[in-house]
């Protein structure tokens, strides 16, 4: 990766860790270590999908990435310029560069507010002129497929994909380089999620957007992905390029992922998406971390382990064999 | 077919609210034999969910049962009482939610809510029952079953909890067991165990499935036979296999190929997925002929007209369409 | 659906007590303190004094118009600063957390714990009687029930999407606060506010008849009441209709915040469009 140029955003050894009160009588207080030491970098025009189980730190993360969540330790930079820390943009100057799409398009609109006022506040607040506030927002809501007389409705008057274009039109009015797309469709009706995915896949190349997704569907993911990284108890446990980590998934819990999908052809064939018979060992002189699941301390710092390269950037958690 | 363990006939709900009623389920007909797993797919709205809540006499004003029959082993269940309705839920007929959290009592201890069930309908003893209740445990495979018992709910994980709740559902072997997205809440590697379990469980014991979800994967993995529903109607009806080989309605049909696939990117190459247009009506605005015809690419002057009737496609399956393939 | 029956019913009252407030110089036959006539004390209602004469003779019904104006300014004024008070405590104690969120339910527990009536006596036996001090009195020590609804609201309102994608737009705190949470809040707010002035109405009469409100011979309800004690077998009339007057007005207002919670949700305004 040395010889690529400065990534458009570049997550460093990144940590969030959130202060639990014992119990009622206890004094002691823990550290909920929702993420730990994640690095990633997104180049532009790129989707990366961050995938894992609810709880293991994908979502924090991308709170994290558009500001919402202040990491513990560990730097973000945009453009190879640092934004996390003392020296963190002001919310206004951190606007243009990430914003986000959120998984539940019922409570992600202010239900008091009608659409034209949801996506001309931000314009009015960053120093667009009234009389071009109008014409810009006529422009996103035609953008994200919907009509611009159909701004002066309340959320409440559209039906959840609509919502959800809504979201989308909120997230790049402000001209963003990067979108957190946060479970975008999983909240949808099945027979609509297709508009959605392909309204972001379009929306992405036409405006050079570069997208970091998070989501558990892995069948979203592949379609949408030019890179993936698995996430496990707020570890990289797995990340290459798309097509490396399903054909060739290594980590025992991104193949016990793949493997958990009920696909409904996979099913009536009765074959299974990954053969565990087949499964790769770790490289000579490794072992996979983790190795077994289920069974994880999010109150404990983990083991020393390293992302070791197994192809082109393809990288998998391991640790020294005894 | 001999004769089915529940068998829906012409099933009609409506929503009758403030002088106005607005249908939300019609003409819903489909049997389920003994020990068959059968599947209800749909989306939200559909009315899957409130045709389950028929089933075992919980719909609630403003919905209410209007037309058709549901015969369970020949009795019409919704000529019983509330009395004889009560002795056969959770007895002959047991349900599992989407959320366990909110179907678990918080206050109890799972042991004592699966207990319950031996009391109530078997006129166990409680110290009996509470002894039945470890074996009830141990049977979804709940690690230390003897400890767990004496868990809180919230002491539990989600798959855990769908765990206690499969427990409860299944303490008195009923003969038909449903299941209303018992795992939309649940990650997908739990999803995995707690499916393959209920498979099990209900394979050993002859009960019947009713399965009901959104997912199309996980009623391919569940079930033998489908029903599709779409805006309250059933679109079609068949064997698992035929619905995803050769899918008749055209709904089905937009179903399949919206979806991305996995592994057909790295096959084919990204594809523009193919998408349904349109939204889903609201039970307020169900279109009068065929509901799907507003967003169908086939329809015609007689769809906007005319409610399509059941086709018969042999082999035991049916489509509701006048353009089916 | 039609309006609502609670909206209509507290409606009409409310309208009525304002009307018979802003319309007393008008609607009063005679002057509420001047016209006091001995010679007319203690008569039973009639054509010529409706609601009876108190002991100095003065036309009850005059004095219930005029005291109306008290009664309404002191529940509205109080209630504005109450509430005021309540949402900047409690909509920065539920969005900023920390040490002022503590503090904030710390005092709000305090207030809780003592009568509010006690604490206004307390404040109107430093400030004296008299309208302005009643609105001091009234308005500061009434803002618990506010305060707790706005923070709890804030708390389950700062994680909703809207308020997230707020911040990520440049939005800053006060602005989110005052744009995507108050807002979103006002419905069960103005239902606390009305209910407030109902209890407001009460603690002036309460207070007023302990003789540390308004003092007479400005009328108000609460030291019409005073005055009629002694006449209670008497001229039971002179004490039933300002009893009335408080009984329907905080009814009105009771059941006018109700309607107004169901009338204000923005599912139910569309649909009526």
């Amino acid at each position: 990766m040395n010889d690529c140029p400065e990534p458009l955003l570049r997550v460093e050894d990144l940590s969030v860790h959130f202060p639990v009160q014992g119990g009622v009588f206890s004094r002691s207080r823990r550290l909920l270590r929702a993420v730990n030491n994640v690095s990633l970098s997104l180049n532009k025009g790129e989707c990366l999908s961050v995938v894992g189980e609810s709880g293991c730190g994908k979502s924090t993360l991308a709170l994290s990435i558009v500001g919402l969540q202040a990491p513990t330790s560990g730097a973000i930079y945009f453009e190879g310029k640092p934004i996390t820390g003392t020296v963190q943009p002001s919310r206004m100057g951190r606007a243009q560069m990430a914003q986000i799409v959120f998984q539940d398009p019922y409570a992600s609109l202010n239900p008091r507010q009608t659409v034209f006022t949801s996506l001309a506040a931000p314009l009015r607040l960053h120093g667009i002129e009234a009389g071009e506030v109008e014409g810009r927002v006529e422009e996103m809501m035609r953008l994200v497929g919907l009509k611009p007389d159909q701004a002066k409705r309340f959320p409440h008057e559209f039906s959840g994909g609509q919502r959800q274009r809504i979201g989308i039109a909120r997230a790049l009015v402000l001209n963003p380089r990067v979108v957190v797309l946060d479970e975008p469709v999983s909240a949808l009706d099945v027979s609509i999620r297709a508009q959605i995915i392909n309204l972001l896949l379009e929306l992405k190349e036409r405006l050079e957007l570069s997208y970091i997704m998070i989501s558990h569907d892995l069948s979203v993911v592949e379609h949408m992905s030019d890179r993936v990284a698995v996430m496990y108890f707020g570890q990289i446990v797995e990340t290459g390029p798309w097509n490396s980590i399903f054909d060739n998934p290594t980590h025992p819990y991104t193949r016990r992922l793949i493997g958990a999908i009920p696909d409904p052809f996979a099913e009536l064939a009765g074959t299974s998406l990954v053969d565990e018979a087949s499964a790769p060992p770790p490289p000579a002189g490794f072992d996979f971390y983790p190795k077994e699941f289920g069974k994880h301390d999010v109150y404990s710092l983990p083991p020393p382990s390293q992302l070791v390269a197994i192809d082109v950037d393809h990288h998998v958690r391991l640790v020294p064999a005894h | 077919m001999s004769e089915a363990l529940l068998d829906v006939k012409d099933l009609r709900i409506d929503i009758v609210a403030g002088g106005t009623s607005h249908n939300a389920v019609e003409n819903v007909s489909f049997a389920i034999g003994r020990g068959e797993t059968f599947g209800l797919v749909g989306e939200s709205g559909c009315g899957k969910s409130i045709t389950a809540l028929a089933m075992i006499g919980l719909l609630k004003p403003p919905l209410i049962t209007s037309g058709g029959s549901i015969r369970f082993k020949g009795q019409n269940l919704l000529e019983l009482s509330a009395r004889e309705m009560r002795k056969l839920r959770g007895n002959r007929i047991a349900m599992i939610f989407q959320e366990p959290m909110t179907a678990l009592n918080p206050l109890s201890p799972v042991g004592r809510q699966i207990a319950e069930m031996f009391v109530l309908h078997q006129g166990a003893t409680w110290h009996e029952a509470e002894k039945k209740a470890v074996e009830a445990l141990a049977s979804v495979q709940v690690p230390a079953p003897d400890q767990r018992v004496k868990n809180y709910p919230h002491q539990m994980s989600g798959g855990m909890r769908q765990r206690v709740m499969i427990a409860i559902a299944l303490a008195c072997n009923p003969d038909l067991l449903i299941a209303d997205e018992p795992t939309t809440a649940l990650d997908v590697t739990v999803q995995a165990e707690i499916l393959k379990l209920m498979q099990e469980l209900c394979d050993a014991r002859g009960t019947a499935v009713l399965m009901i979800s959104h997912d199309l994967g996980v009623i391919a993995k569940m079930c033998r036979r489908v029903g599709i529903m779409y805006a309250g109607h059933m679109a079609e009806e068949r064997p698992v296999s035929d619905v995803f080989r050769t899918p008749a309605h055209p709904y089905t049909k937009g179903l399949l190929s919206s979806l991305p696939r996995l592994g057909s990117r790295g096959s084919h190459g990204r594809k523009r997925l193919q998408e349904i247009e349109g939204v889903v009506p609201s039970i307020a605005d169900f279109p009068a002929g065929c509901r799907f015809e507003p967003r169908c690419d086939r329809a015609s002057a007689i769809c906007v007209k005319q409610k399509p009737v059941e086709v018969d496609l042999g082999n035991d399956g049916f489509v509701r369409c006048f353009h089916h393939e | 659906m039609g309006l609502r029956l609670n909206l209509v019913i507290g409606g009409v009252l409310c309208v009525l007590i304002i009307a018979a407030a802003v319309l007393a110089p008008w609607l009063a036959h005679y002057n509420p303190i001047m016209d006091a006539d001995l010679m007319n004390a203690e008569l039973p209602p009639d054509g010529q004094f409706w609601f009876g004469t108190d002991s100095q003779g003065r036309d009850v019904f005059s004095r219930i118009l005029y005291g109306a104006q008290v009664s309404l300014t002191v529940g509205i004024g109080s209630q504005l600063i109450n509430t005021i008070i309540g949402l900047i405590f409690g909509i920065s104690a539920g969005y900023f957390g920390g040490w002022w969120d503590d503090l904030v339910s710390g005092l709000t527990n305090l207030m809780l714990s003592i009568p509010s009536l006690i604490f206004a006596l307390a404040i109107m036996a430093v400030l004296g009687p008299g309208l302005p001090s009643l609105l001091i009195a009234l308005g500061l020590t009434n803002w618990s029930w506010t305060c707790r609804i706005a923070r709890s609201s804030t708390l389950s309102l700062k994680s909703q999407g809207y308020v997230q994608a707020a911040k990520t737009l440049g939005y800053g705190d006060a602005r989110i606060m005052a744009t995507q949470i108050l807002p979103n809040m006002i419905g069960p707010v103005l239902v606390i506010a009305t209910l407030g002035m109902g209890d407001a109405i009460l603690s002036e009469a309460a207070l007023s008849y302990l003789g540390l409100g308004i003092r007479p011979p400005q009328p108000s309800w609460g030291n019409m009441l005073t005055d009629a004690r002694e006449l209670i077998v008497i001229a039971p009339w002179a004490a039933i209709f300002p009893g009335v007057a408080i009984f329907l007005t905080v009814l009105g207002l009771n059941l006018f915040g109700d309607g107004l919670r169901d009338w204000l949700d923005p599912h139910m305004r569309t649909r009526r469009a």
